[in-house]
């Protein structure tokens, strides 16, 4: 079980507001990525959920039950911290532990529970060892695996994995996604790396200067991002955004073009422009085209096979059934 | 680096000050040692010849040798005590915000920087003077007795005055390491159900180790050799008189250098017992 609804919720430090009234709803099992740039008040708002901030004004409820002056401890939530907050003097065993040892359980359930965990993470042959021993990805394992032996409401977790190197983190990624699946239990996870948004997210809250700039299913904000802000922010590489008289032919002050969704060729297309550096990646190759006319560069992607060189002239075409329209207000048109 | 050049250079750069060490602490140690096995009276003939062992059974014979090292002992494990466990305090009650934090931590740190020849006159004339200290009077307005303190309660007065020289030490070595301490680890703690006192127990505690170590070891040292609290409040009187203090009394009042050294030999080697048990006892948590 774990709901947890937040109701105009707000939180100032000092004459600052950080968060605006806030609401938003976290469904029991749902996996939840609050994603926002840096300073976006993203942690903040994990931090009022988890308890370890007072919120200003406003309501906070967990299964139902209103948790606002509830201390972190008895919210029955497990957050896994950036640092990971492993107790360093303690060895895995003990800081697994360390949770039920605060709540002051039998030592024989103890030993069982931390076996579990140990065994579900694969901790078990460091067991003895002390955070100080262990790498990177084996500290994240332990932190979870002191998040879990809890069996708590929801977990929080705050940006857990930016600390490790990328191909440690595509690894974590999918135990991280793997665990949610068999615990089926409500996750909060907060990051600034959209690709971890977009690869774990049940649900993704984007967030900007603390306000909920759009809420919905990693597929819904690619397909049909709200304003511009989404638009640019979800996707990788970034949308390429056209103002002009370009974008009053689609009755639009911006449109917005994915990389993927512009064809590239030597010999014709819509748009003309002359490529600057290109990426390739071997599966793909992202093409940055300047000279357009249009924007300071556009990126396109293609096939990893297609290939041209610095300073060659190229044709663009948009397909247009994909193609996004923005307002003056930066709002998305129909 | 470790080329075999740079390594015979290296070698070459450090020999002054390897020498000059050397020669600091060799010269007064074998002066000391030679003095202790002679029989050296200034005022009474002077150097009359070896005596061997006589100077070192003579110091170890008197009745007042093991009561001094009884006071020495007591006197550094009570600073001790008080220091670690008040600055375990005052360095928590430090790291908290508060208003004018700059302020209070410079008069926190204060007590350290006033001589102990000073501060024991301080604490003598202005404290504890049975007519006219501040406690004495404190005593008059609750309608009590006052207490002589350096005559009645000698010995817990030089701890008292001993221990605030050097709480701000501990205080300040004990601050540091408060404010070292990963934020997270506190919070993580908290959300695992960790009250105040358990947090503290199971996680500050444990960070605070290698500081409380650093902190005996470096007072130990020091402690050993208090003499200035002493030699201005009691003189020595009332069960005060320390090893140090004897063995200035062997030299100085009854003008016996030779006896003197040899206090002196017997003090060397206390200090060494005194740092091998501390080193076995607390030693381990400066590893890893």
């Amino acid at each position: 079980m774990g709901r947890i609804t937040l109701n105009k919720v707000t939180k100032s430090f000092g004459e600052t507001q950080v968060i605006p009234p806030l609401d938003l709803t976290i469904e029991d099992g749902e996996f939840t990525v609050f994603v926002g740039p840096s300073g976006c008040g993203k942690s903040t708002l994990l931090r009022l959920i988890a308890g370890l901030e007072d919120i200003t004004s406003g309501q906070i409820d967990i299964d139902g039950v209103d948790a606002t002056a509830v201390p972190p401890a008895k919210r029955g939530l497990a957050m896994v911290f950036q640092s990971y907050a492993l107790y360093p003097h303690m060895s895995v065993r003990k800081n697994i532990a360390f949770p039920l040892r605060m709540a002051k359980m039998d030592q024989a359930e103890i030993d069982r529970r931390v076996d579990n965990a140990a065994s579900v993470l694969n901790l078990a042959d460091y067991i003895d060892r002390r955070p100080g021993q262990l790498s990177g990805g084996q500290r994240q394992r332990v932190a979870i695996g002191r998040a879990i032996v809890r069996e708590p409401a929801a977990f929080l977790f705050d940006e857990p994995l930016s600390n490790l190197d990328a191909a440690l983190r595509v690894g974590m990624r999918l135990e991280i996604s793997e665990l949610h699946k068999r615990l089926e239990t409500t996750m909060i996870y907060v990051t600034h790396d959209q690709v971890e948004a977009m690869t774990m997210a049940d649900k993704i809250v984007v967030l900007r200067a603390g306000f909920i700039e759009q809420v919905g299913s990693p597929l819904e904000l690619y397909k049909s991002p709200r304003n511009l802000f989404v638009a640019g922010f979800i996707g990788s590489p970034k949308m390429n955004f056209v103002e002009g008289a370009e974008a009053a032919k689609y009755d639009a002050h911006t449109i917005g073009v994915r990389p993927e969704h512009i064809a590239i060729s030597a010999t014709e297309g819509v748009w003309k422009g002359r490529v600057g550096v290109s990426e390739h990646l071997g599966s793909d190759t992202f093409f940055h085209v300047h000279d357009t006319g249009l924007a300071e560069t556009i990126t396109v992607r293609a096939d990893g096979e297609v290939s041209f060189r610095h300073g060659d002239t190229v044709f663009l075409t948009p397909r247009e059934d994909v193609l996004h329209r923005f307002g003056a207000d930066g709002l998305r048109i129909g | 680096m470790a080329t075999q050049s740079s390594r015979s250079a290296a070698r070459l750069m450090m020999a002054p000050a390897v020498i000059l060490l050397l020669g600091w602490m060799l010269a007064p140690l074998i002066t000391t040692l030679y003095f202790s096995f002679r029989r050296y009276l200034p005022l009474r003939g002077g150097d009359q010849g070896w005596v061997g062992f006589e100077n070192y059974t003579r110091f170890i014979g008197s009745s007042a040798f093991w009561p001094s090292i009884q006071t020495t002992l007591i006197i550094v494990g009570g600073v001790l005590v008080i220091t670690v466990l008040l600055g375990i305090v005052l360095a928590l009650l430090l790291d908290q915000p508060m208003w004018g934090q700059g302020i209070v931590r410079i008069l926190v740190i204060a007590p350290f920087f006033v001589m102990p020849t000073v501060s024991a006159l301080v604490w003598k004339n202005m404290f504890m003077d049975p007519v006219n200290g501040l406690f004495a009077q404190l005593w008059k307005f609750f309608g009590a007795t006052p207490v002589e303190w350096l005559s009645q309660a000698s010995l817990q007065s030089i701890i008292m005055i001993v221990s605030w020289q050097w709480l701000p030490f501990a205080t300040l070595i004990l601050l540091t390491a408060v404010q070292s301490l990963d934020g997270e680890q506190l919070e993580a703690a908290e959300m695992d159900g960790a009250p105040f006192i358990k947090r503290f127990w199971y996680i500050v505690l444990p960070h605070l180790g290698r500081a409380i170590t650093i902190v005996i070891l470096i007072q130990t040292i020091f402690l050993l050799s208090i003499f200035a609290e002493i030699f201005v409040t009691t003189g020595g009187a009332f069960g005060t008189r320390t090893l140090t203090y004897l063995i200035y009394q062997r030299v100085l009042e009854s003008q016996n250098i030779g006896l003197g050294s040899a206090g002196g030999v017997y003090a060397i080697i206390l200090a060494n017992i005194v740092a091998i048990f501390l080193m076995r006892i607390v030693g381990k948590n400066l590893d890893n």
